[in-house]
Order: structure tokens, then sequence, then C-alpha cells
């Protein structure tokens, strides 16, 4: 039963979190420095995300070209800025890090 | 102009090349779902009451750990905190909308509708309120075809389960659509800045507890997006 207790808990939060600001500013005006602070808000987040991912192994920071996610990702990025392409990055990304895995 | 229909399959268009990364991703959790302990059942279910792809992974990792349950809310709660910054970024286009409408996409706010929805709303004329007023509807779009995938991809993995070799790095695949989502974006000084740093401060802030280093790297690169911006 506990499991279910826990989705319903965490699901409810999460659904809050997301309602919260689309409620609460629906009813008074936004205010101009905080329209300009919400534009950083995709890149902030995004990255928070994706650095760890590429630059830590097990927790640790891994920078060395042994490391196939980092190289994998570095190729990700060099084709989304490039090509502007969700699907070639997604695609050259694996590719590098499957060729990479292979080789090792 | 755009009709009602036209702008809902535009947004389903718009986020279909993602699910190419949010499929395997969404696998990867069923699978993990089920060798923590749960039923097929329930981690099919979780796919639709937290609908929240990192927070839904971090769950499993700690339903194995058998972590007590608090602890578990707690950290989905704090790996979710970042949708209150989308729940914002939002809010201006919403606005006019009916309760329904905020509920509705309350519920489908995800990263990847997130972004694909705040690109468009931004590339609409602020001076032209009848294209603004099909924002939605393209939202909706967006929304539902990552919530379907996401059904659909999780019940692939809860029912190949052990058949997919757990070596495969799919869940590389998150980061991946990460990263072509934020190209885009990073246009000028001040949003590279935010990005480098809010993930250098990921890295540093990577060892707190329940994830909060997340939450905390991105109010970093939110500041520092702000100053670079303010000096100019």
């Amino acid at each position: 039963m506990t499991p279910w207790l826990v989705m319903l808990a965490g699901g409810l939060l999460t659904y809050a979190t997301r309602l919260s600001f689309i409620v609460l500013l629906g009813r008074m005006a936004i205010p101009t420095w905080l329209q300009r602070l919400l534009r950083f808000v995709p890149p902030a987040v995004l990255s928070a995300i994706i650095f760890p991912e590429l630059f830590l192994a097990q927790g640790h920071l891994a920078l060395s070209l042994a490391n196939s996610r980092l190289i994998a990702g570095l190729a990700a990025v060099l084709v989304a800025f490039w090509k502007r392409s969700i699907l070639l990055t997604i695609l050259v990304g694996m590719a590098v890090l499957l060729i990479l895995e292979t080789l090792q | 102009m755009l009709t009602r229909q036209s702008a809902f399959w535009a947004g389903v268009r718009a986020e279909l090349p993602l699910l190419l990364g949010v499929f395997p991703f969404g696998m990867i959790y069923g699978i993990l779902a089920l060798e923590a302990g749960l039923t097929p059942a329930a981690a099919q279910a979780m796919s639709s009451i937290v609908f929240a792809g990192s927070s839904q992974f971090v769950a499993a990792q700690l339903f194995h750990a058998a972590a007590p349950a608090a602890v578990i809310v707690f950290t989905i709660a704090v790996v979710n905190l970042r949708h209150a910054l989308y729940s914002a970024t939002l809010a201006p286009y919403t606005r006019r909308l009916s309760p329904l409408w905020k509920a509705l996409m309350a519920y489908l706010l995800t990263d990847e509708a997130f972004v694909v929805g705040i690109i468009h709303y931004r590339s609409l004329d602020s001076s032209a309120p009848e294209a603004q007023a099909q924002g939605q509807w393209y939202f909706l779009g967006a929304g539902l075809a990552l919530w379907s995938t996401w059904q659909l991809s999780t019940a692939a993995g809860v029912f190949l389960g052990a058949a997919v070799p757990a070596q495969w790095p799919l869940d590389f695949t998150l980061p991946l659509t990460f990263i072509a989502l934020v190209a885009p974006g990073l246009k000028d000084r001040p949003a590279v800045a935010a990005a480098i740093s809010a993930g250098l401060a990921a890295l540093l802030a990577y060892s707190l507890p329940y994830r909060l280093g997340l939450i905390l790297a991105a109010l970093v690169g939110i500041t520092v997006g702000m100053l670079v911006e303010g000096r100019r």
C-alpha cells in the first residue's frame, strides 16, 4: 500500500508546484523585473541537469577522454548549435556514445 | 491565422523529435520501477500520477533502497521544484484562460512541453491577441503528445523488462534531449552566462542531499543571467 500513498503524495505536491504561479500570478500584475528574470529559467534549469550527467561519473569529476558520456555530450552540443535539429542532436549523441562504449 | 486544430497539431509536430529521446527514458523508468519492487500497475500509475521523468527515476531508486516513505515524497517534491519556475514563466500567457485550462496546462507542464510551449508563446506577436488565443491549443498538442509517449514507453519498459540488456545506456537520452532543448535559447551573452554558471553550480552542489543542488544551481544561473544583462 505504501508505494501508492507515496506516489499520491509526491504527485499532489508536484501538481501543486506546477499549478502554483499559474494561479497566483493570474490574479496580479507581473512586475517587469520578474518577467526579465523568467527568461533565464530554461537555460539555467536545463544546464543544471545536463552538466552533472556529462562531467560526473559516480559522483566524481571525470574530465578525461575516457569519459564517453562527456565526449558524446560535447558532440551533441556541437550538433545542436550547428544544425539546430533536435532529432540529429539525440541521434549523433547516442551514436557517439555507443561507438565509444563498444571501443572500450 | 491558426485555427484551434492547426495550432494543436503544430504543437504535436513540434514535440515529435523530442519523443525520440523521451521514449527510451520512459522504458528505462519502467524497467527500474519493476526492479525496485513496484507492481506493474503501480509502476504504470506513477507515470500518470507524478508524470515527471527524473523524479520518477529517483523515486524508483529510493524504493529499491527501501528509503522511508517521507524521504521519497520529499525527494520527489524537491526534484520537481523547478516546475514552480516553469509555472511562473508560463503564467503571463495563461492569465486570461479559464480555471479548467489552467488546471489542464499545469498537469501537462513537463520540461519538454514547457520549453516547446514557451518558445512558441514568445514567437507570437503580442500585439495580435487572436494569435495568442491559440497558444493554449499548441501547448495542449505538445503536452498530450508527450503524455501519451510517456505512458506508452512506461508500458513498454514494464512489459519488456529484463529483455532490454542492462548495459544499454538508454538513460543518456535524457541529457541529450535537454541539450537539444537548451541550445536554441542561448542567443546572447546573459543566456549563455546563466547556462554555464548554473551548470558549474550543479557540479559543485551535486553532493547536497535530496537533489537540492539542482534547484540551488538553477537559482545561481538565473541570478548570474540577470547580473550580466543588467551591466549592459
